[in-house]
Formats: C-alpha cells, structure tokens, sequence
C-alpha cells in the first residue's frame, strides 16, 4: 500500500495532501477538502452525479485516483459563483427549474459548462450527445 | 465502495513501465480505468500494484502512414470521436467510438484499454476484426504485431503476455470504394451491446465485393469473426440474396447465452438484423453516400 503526496489546484486554490494510493479523487474532494457539492451517486461509473472538470474537461471523479490528479486543475461546482453571484448555468438551471430530485444537478451543471465552452449554440442534437448520449 | 490497497506506480518511459510489470506478477496496468477501477471497487480486481501509463509521452496520436492508420494505445475515445480523418475516412470506426459508454467517460477510456480488457461486451474488438487490424504489443524484447485475429484467447483474456503494453493499434489504411458500419442495440444509453454487428467492405470496379469484413459484439466469450459469411460476401454483389444468406451465417456462428438483455433466440436474430444493416449502410459509404 502506498501513499503520496499530491499537490493540485481546486477551483484555483493549491492543495497539498498525503494520500493513500487507492483514494478515490470524489472522496478526496468531498472527504478532504469538504466540498460536498460534488455528489456521489451510483458509484458504478454511470450516473454522473460526481462530474467535475480535469484540466477542462467533465469526467466522473469516482473513476479515478485522487493520485492521477496531481498537478491537474479541478473544477466543482463550488467554484461556479463568484462573489456571491450565481454562474450564469446556475442561473439558468434555476430559471427553468432544470432538475427533477436535483441530486445529480452538480454534475449536470459541470458537464453543461464544458458543453457550452466547446459549442456555445449547440442544437437539441448536440445537447443530447454532449450531456449524456 | 473503496478499492483494496495497492501500490501505485507511474513511470515515465515504456520501458520502465515494462520493467515494473516483470517484476511484478500481481500489477495490472492502470490506462483510462473506465473498466479496470469499477472492477476494483466491487473488489472483483484487487491487483497489488497498478502500473499507471496515462504519463507515457507518445501514445496518444491518430495518423496515417504507409498502409495503415495508425492508433495510440492511450488515445482517448473522444479524440477517436473529434477526429476528422477518422470522420472522414473510417465510418466504422467513428460509429463505434460514438456508442461506446457516455461522453464523460470517452473523456478518459481509452482505445488500447477497449481492446487489451477483452471483454467481449466492450465495442472495439469486433470493429478491429472486421478490419483485419494489428495490435503492436511492446515487451521487454521491443515490439511485435499481433493479428486481431489471434488476440483475443477467452473473456478478458488475451495473448498478451503480462510484461507486455498494448501500445497502438493499426487498421488498413482507407482505400477507394471503401465504408463500413457499426449497429449496436443498447438498453439505455452507456450500457454494454445486447449485440451490435461490425461490417467493413471494399468494393471492385465492377461494384463486386473485393472483401468483407464482419465483427460480432457480445455474442460469445469472445468477439467473433463472421468469417464464413465473410466468404459467402467475397466476389458478390451486395443484394438482397447475399445480404441473407451473409446474415444467417453471421447469427449461426455466434454463441449467445440468455441473460438480462434477451434470449439466445432473440440475440441471433439480432445478429442477422444487425448484418444486413451495417452490410447495406457499408456499401452506401463504399459508394461514397450515407456519412
């Protein structure tokens, strides 16, 4: 069993942590870090609810080691407001009541701001394929 | 759920990473994870090491050179979709690559770990045989070319030997008169094939079928070639009799069991539905329609 020290960036502030090997990178933001937006849900690789972006881009953060993310750049959806004013996905989420039970509305969120970034008028189509097809 | 201790190692070099595998008997090596790491938190995977490759330089590209295309082991499944060129020129491939799991996990599976897992669920294997594509496996000796052919030995096995790196992957370079299709039949989006059919072809001068390629997903302990309905195709022309008579050879050589996702009967009727599509849909692309 090994540990590590890892050192990454989480919606632009520098962690260092010791961590043990087989740490998943959802507990170590929920559990070490204590940003509990980042939801875990099906812990089977499928629901998404643990979405956050590696270095830009949405991937689920219980399918990967908290180990592999040293020097990468995190985003979750703490980091979405700033200055106490809602992200404009926030904002739409809200608008349009953009939820059903709203558990996996984190990661809905997170992986809508990586669609809207590579394709900032995305059709019906792209909206299907990008979040979830 | 949480995984079982291991050591975690992430090597800089190939060799080194080879080097790690020899002298370790219990690692496996760590590429995308999209499979391995599930594996590993419902504890059915409890290697003692992982060898972690994602930090390998010069895995990850898509090119053609010679007569191939060749692919990086750790190309991610979403740059296999943003491709342009495979876009273009192999229709097949960008079919499989679009069903495989959800856009979040194309993120970080990768295509080597597609192929070297073996699962006959995943989507990869049955499109690399309908190609006749080559694995280049490297090892403590170098490399060598393993046909896709010989690759597969049983579920979740292959002939790789355990100090060995799946490091690309290559498909014949796209020829005129050229296409194929992929068609897959999933429950809900992300989830494994109940079956999903393969189909390269190349067409003659003469619209005759100069070879045929047909790979079967999920339908036996390992992918299968369709090789007798590929036989049947060689030297035809693609029509209604010969499309038939290709799909029931397709649905009698494959070895589905009943599980969740249907019957066995269900399945190999699936197999021929499945071939006559991605046979008609390859020859609208051979031709040079249907994108």
């Amino acid at each position: 069993m090994s540990t590590h020290s890892i050192t990454l960036k989480v919606n632009g502030e520098e962690h260092t942590r010791e961590v043990e090997a087989r740490l998943l990178l959802v507990h170590l933001i929920r559990e070490e870090l204590e940003l509990t937006g980042t939801h875990i849900g099906c812990d089977t690789t499928s629901c998404g609810a643990c979405t956050i972006l590696l270095n830009g881009r949405p991937v689920k953060s219980c399918t990967m080691f908290a180990v592999q993310a040293s020097g990468a750049e995190i985003a979750s959806v703490e980091g979405l407001a700033t200055n106490g004013n809602l992200h404009p996905i926030q904002e739409g989420f809200t608008e349009k009541h953009g939820l059903q039970c709203g558990y996996c509305t984190p990661g809905m969120m997170m992986t809508t701001v990586a669609l809207l970034k590579d394709n900032p008028n995305p059709n019906e189509e792209d909206i299907r394929w990008g979040v979830a097809d | 759920m949480i995984p079982a201790s291991f050591d975690y190692t992430c090597p800089k070099t190939v060799a080194e990473a080879v080097s790690l595998l020899g002298q370790n008997p219990e690692a496996k090596i760590l590429a995308g994870g999209h499979s391995l790491i599930p594996m590993m938190r419902f504890r059915m995977a409890t290697p003692a090491m992982l060898v972690d490759i994602n930090q390998l330089e010069g895995l990850s590209y898509i090119k053609e050179e010679g007569d191939w295309l060749e692919i990086g082991a750790m190309t991610r499944e979403s740059e296999l979709d943003r491709s342009e060129l495979v876009r273009k020129s192999y229709s097949l491939l960008a079919d499989t690559t679009r069903v495989i799991a959800d856009p979040l996990v194309r993120n970080l599976a990768t295509v080597g770990g597609n192929i070297a897992h073996a699962d006959p669920a995943n989507d990869h294997p049955a499109t690399m045989l309908a190609y006749g594509a080559e694995v280049t496996a490297t090892g403590p000796d170098g490399e060598r070319s393993i046909p896709i052919g010989d690759f597969f030995l049983d579920a979740f096995t292959t002939s790789l030997s355990h100090d060995e790196i799946l490091t690309a992957i290559r498909i014949p370079r796209a020829v005129e008169k050229s296409g194929g299709a992929y068609f897959k039949l999933e429950r809900k989006v992300g989830d494994y094939a109940t079956v999903a059919v393969a189909a390269q072809l190349v067409l003659n001068g003469d619209g005759k079928i100069a070879s045929a390629g047909i790979g079967l997903t999920n339908v036996g302990l390992t992918p299968i070639k369709a090789t007798a309905a590929e036989e049947a195709l060689t030297g035809k022309v693609l029509d209604d009799a010969s499309i038939k008579e290709a799909a029931r050879l397709a649905s009698e050589v494959a070895e589905p069991i009943e599980d969740q996702r249907g019957s066995e009967e269900y399945k190999r009727h699936l197999v021929r539905t499945f071939t006559s599509r991605a046979l008609r849909k390859a020859q609208e692309r051979a031709e040079g329609g249907g994108v």
